[in-house]
């Protein structure tokens, strides 16, 4: 049943452009006990089967957590992140006493609220290529910070108790090894057991994995990632600690092992799984009958709850040198109050830290705010944006009458396509350009560019650009799946536009020459044959034999990958680590099996030797 | 039928007058495969295999290029540094290119005058066309008569279609065999095959 709602309502959420966190959502609505009550009672079980869902997700968190990002973003993580935080969930608080709750309430209440939804907030910057941008910089050192943050609140909460848990709550808790040792001894054994997990970390688990790689049994592999997590996540249970934060520390311990890549591709499918399941409970656990009775409040308590952030995160936008359209963009897109409330709130019910009338009541809300950030998202897209920053297009026109008549377009104006444009504009070349990061779009409209700012993905922008009539089109925006969506659109559209694209590495380049692409330019091949070259020059090689071997290699390297490409199953999409290895194996023995045809025999005077050695004799 | 391979090679066609009305319709000229080299090898990496393929399959070679300092563009000197190798087109065992004609066809400011021993370039045509003769020499190939066009910065826009009109000409003879060897061996100049009057002559 579950599964049966997410396969129905994600696609059709997707293809309404609201993304799939809201498609669950509304499965779990829709299949919930408000409207077709097909789950019920059991919600609250799957609830917390799916929880696991989440302590995957800090797993992967932890894992993917680079400390050295981490430290070059510090200033926005700890200022922009750290603020956001402390000023919400104080203010937060603040209202939360003044609707009558008390301090240590308020408090957890606020910390709550105070998170956004990484989810759907990066899942949105990606899809839209908006990561690269000012605001999706600060977004993203934002919930960065907010993912770190849940760590002390979850360690916090505890101490916030009001009263006594209900005994019981749930009749699927564990019953701890640690219950009824005396103080000291439960800290020493919570403090015994992370030890445990970052020395078993980095002394046995990377043997461990190199073994288990060495069967080269993919299943194997996968097994023993999900044994590694769910027996950690068992381990903190039984101490009394979060799962979570188990699995987070495992998670960064892992970082910098070679096998974070692997891990990463194998988990994701049962993360995604989980957290869907996890999104649908949700969906169905949201007390419709309490928003029937009391609508206005809810609604209320939304609208007062996503102002409140808005108004916050615009403040500091502007603090930290945001500009307009991006700011908007920043308040609006962190408005809502993420999934880890879904986590946080339960958590903050087994200890008694929130009355259950009130985590009810605020489930609801949370839900809602999540539900109303891809409509807002659209209305600020579409309606906001338009209006209060950067233009569409400079000129007001009617997009029937299409005076653009540059024979070049350039979608994405980042550093590979600027660097096209700079060249092309110094030979007087007429481009248009296309981008969707208004604070670049406004500069270059100052420096005559002629630009359109928007999704260049868009139909009616590319037309509005001229794609009818122009002659070549150049495709340097990101991410790669907006590529190959671009691609789609001109081939459907705009048969007749020559396309030349830009590509990540050899398997963004399979991709488009699926897609039927001739024009394929590797983003990194030419400037490392460049590096290659100097290496050569610097070790004594003379330069023009270093050049003309580059370029040789060159001319094979493009001639294999076109035919490598012919012989790869055409099906795979999701290309895992190891067969990113594996093809890295397969080029290098091509390589060495074509040395020959790279041997380069202008100038030889070999032959004419010989011939006047045997004249002589 | 003898197949016609026009090595062309000119750096900056976009500022050429004369090459550019040369080519205009060479494409339709049945018989004649028309090879641009700098355009195919912009980074003068030659296609030696592809180079000698196109060789073999051809009977007339034409180097159609403007006389830069007394000789061609570079990328002629890379062509046959690479291309002519030994063992293939000279040397023991060398014999590929055996028999068949190769030719300059020039564009130069100098006039006829001025090419002349007395003249201001103090060499013929011929003499500094030597080095080409002598290639041909080696590689058991026929060196024919050059086609020259002198003075071509006087030319006016009639002068040069003129002038295209006789070069398509005889390379509609040479690719239908309508020039014998005893009447090439008897000119300076393949032009005096197709005369223009002397009054309207450069």
């Amino acid at each position: 049943m579950y599964l049966a709602a997410a396969v129905v309502m994600v696609p059709v959420a997707k293809k309404l452009g609201l993304g799939s966190v809201l498609g669950y959502l509304l499965a779990g609505i829709i299949i919930g006990p408000a409207l077709l009550g097909f789950i019920g009672k059991e919600g609250q079980d799957v609830l917390h089967f799916a929880e696991f869902g989440v302590v995957i997700m800090l797993f992967v968190i932890g894992l993917e957590l680079e400390p050295e990002l981490l430290w070059k973003m510090r200033r926005s993580i700890i200022g922009l992140g750290g603020l956001q935080v402390l000023v919400t969930a104080l203010l937060l608080a603040a209202l939360a006493m003044a609707f009558g709750l008390l301090w240590r309430e308020a408090l957890a209440m606020g910390m709550i609220l105070s998170l956004s939804s990484t989810a759907i907030v990066l899942q949105t910057l990606n899809e839209k290529g908006l990561m690269k941008t000012s605001s999706g910089q600060s977004s993203f050192a934002v919930l960065l910070f907010q993912d770190i943050a849940v760590i002390p609140m979850l360690a916090v909460f505890p101490l916030l108790a009001t009263f006594k848990p209900e005994a019981v709550v749930d009749e699927h808790h564990t019953k701890t090894l640690v219950e009824g040792l005396p103080g000291w001894i439960q800290t020493l054994i919570v403090l015994g057991s992370v030890a445990v997990i970052i020395l078993a970390g980095r002394f046995l688990v990377r043997p461990l994995f190199r073994i288990v790689a060495a069967t080269r049994l993919r299943e194997i592999f996968t097994a023993t990632a999900l044994l590694l997590v769910v027996g950690i996540a068992v381990l903190m249970t039984q101490v009394g600690l979060s799962p979570a934060l188990g699995t987070f520390l495992a998670g960064v311990v892992l970082a910098d092992s070679e096998y974070k890549h692997e891990l990463e591709s194998d988990i994701d499918p049962f993360k995604g799984l989980l957290l869907g399941l996890f999104f649908i409970a949700v969906g169905a656990s949201i007390d419709f009958n309490l928003i029937m009775k009391e609508p206005l409040m809810v609604l209320g308590l939304v609208v007062l709850l996503m102002s409140v952030k808005s108004i916050v995160l615009f403040i500091l936008g502007k603090i930290f040198k945001l500009g307009l359209g991006h700011n908007v963009f920043f308040a609006v897109a962190l408005s809502q109050v993420g999934e880890f409330a879904f986590v946080l709130f339960s958590f903050s019910l087994q200890e008694g830290v929130l009355p259950k009338e009130t985590v009810d009541l605020m489930v609801a809300v949370v839900a809602i705010s999540m539900a109303l950030t891809p409509l807002l998202m659209l209305i600020n897209e579409r309606v906001i944006q338009p209006r209060i920053g950067t233009k569409e297009s400079v000129d007001e026109r009617e997009t029937d009458t299409i005076d653009e008549k540059n024979p070049v377009i350039i979608a994405g104006f980042g550093h590979f396509g600027s660097t096209i444009g700079r060249f092309l504009r110094v030979h007087n070349i007429g481009m248009t350009v296309l981008d969707n990061d208004s604070d670049r779009v406004d500069r270059l409209r100052k420096m005559g560019l002629k630009v359109y700012y928007g999704d260049a993905t868009r139909y009616d922008l590319l037309h509005a650009a001229g794609a009818a009539n122009a002659r070549i089109i150049i495709i340097a925006i990101e991410p790669a799946e907006r590529r190959l969506e671009l691609i789609e659109t001109i081939k459907k559209h705009f048969p007749n536009l020559r396309m030349l694209v830009r590509s990540t590495n050899r398997f963004d380049a399979y991709d488009q020459m699926n897609a039927g692409m001739l024009h394929i330019y590797r983003e990194t091949l030419d400037t490392s044959l460049r590096v290659g070259v100097d290496t050569m020059k610097f070790l004594g090689f003379r330069a023009y034999t270093a050049q003309r071997a580059a370029r040789m290699f060159f001319k094979l390297d493009e001639a294999n990958l076109k035919k490598l490409s012919s012989i790869r199953d055409k099906e795979e999409h999701i290309i895992a680590a190891r067969e990113k290895m594996e093809e890295l194996e397969l080029t290098i023995k091509t390589d060495l099996q074509q040395a020959g045809q790279l041997k380069d025999t202008g100038w030889d005077d070999e032959g004419i030797l010989q011939e006047s050695l045997q004249k002589k004799s | 039928m003898a197949k016609l391979l026009i090595l062309f090679a000119h750096p900056a066609l976009e500022k050429s007058k004369v090459h550019a009305r040369l080519i205009r319709h060479i494409n339709q000229l049945e018989g004649v495969t028309f090879h641009d080299l700098y355009e195919a090898y912009p980074d003068f990496d030659i296609d030696v295999k592809r180079e000698q393929s196109l060789l073999l399959n051809h009977d007339i070679i034409v180097w159609q290029h403007p006389f830069y300092w007394y000789s061609s563009p570079a990328i002629i000197k890379q062509w046959e540094d690479l291309v002519l190798e030994h063992g293939w087109a000279y040397g023991s065992g060398g014999n590929k290119l055996q028999g068949k004609k190769v030719l300059n066809a020039i564009t130069t400011a100098g006039s006829r005058e001025a090419y002349s021993t007395g003249g201001r370039n103090r060499f013929t045509i011929q003499q500094l066309l030597a080095p080409f003769d002598q290639t041909a020499y080696l590689c058991k190939m026929q060196y024919l008569p050059p086609f020259v066009l002198h003075s071509t910065h006087r030319y006016s826009k009639a002068d040069t279609d003129m002038y295209a009109v006789q070069y398509e000409q005889l390379l509609i003879a040479l690719a239908n065999d309508r020039i014998t060897e005893t009447e090439w061996k008897k000119v300076n100049y393949l032009n005096e095959l197709s005369p223009i009057p002397e009054m309207i002559q450069f």
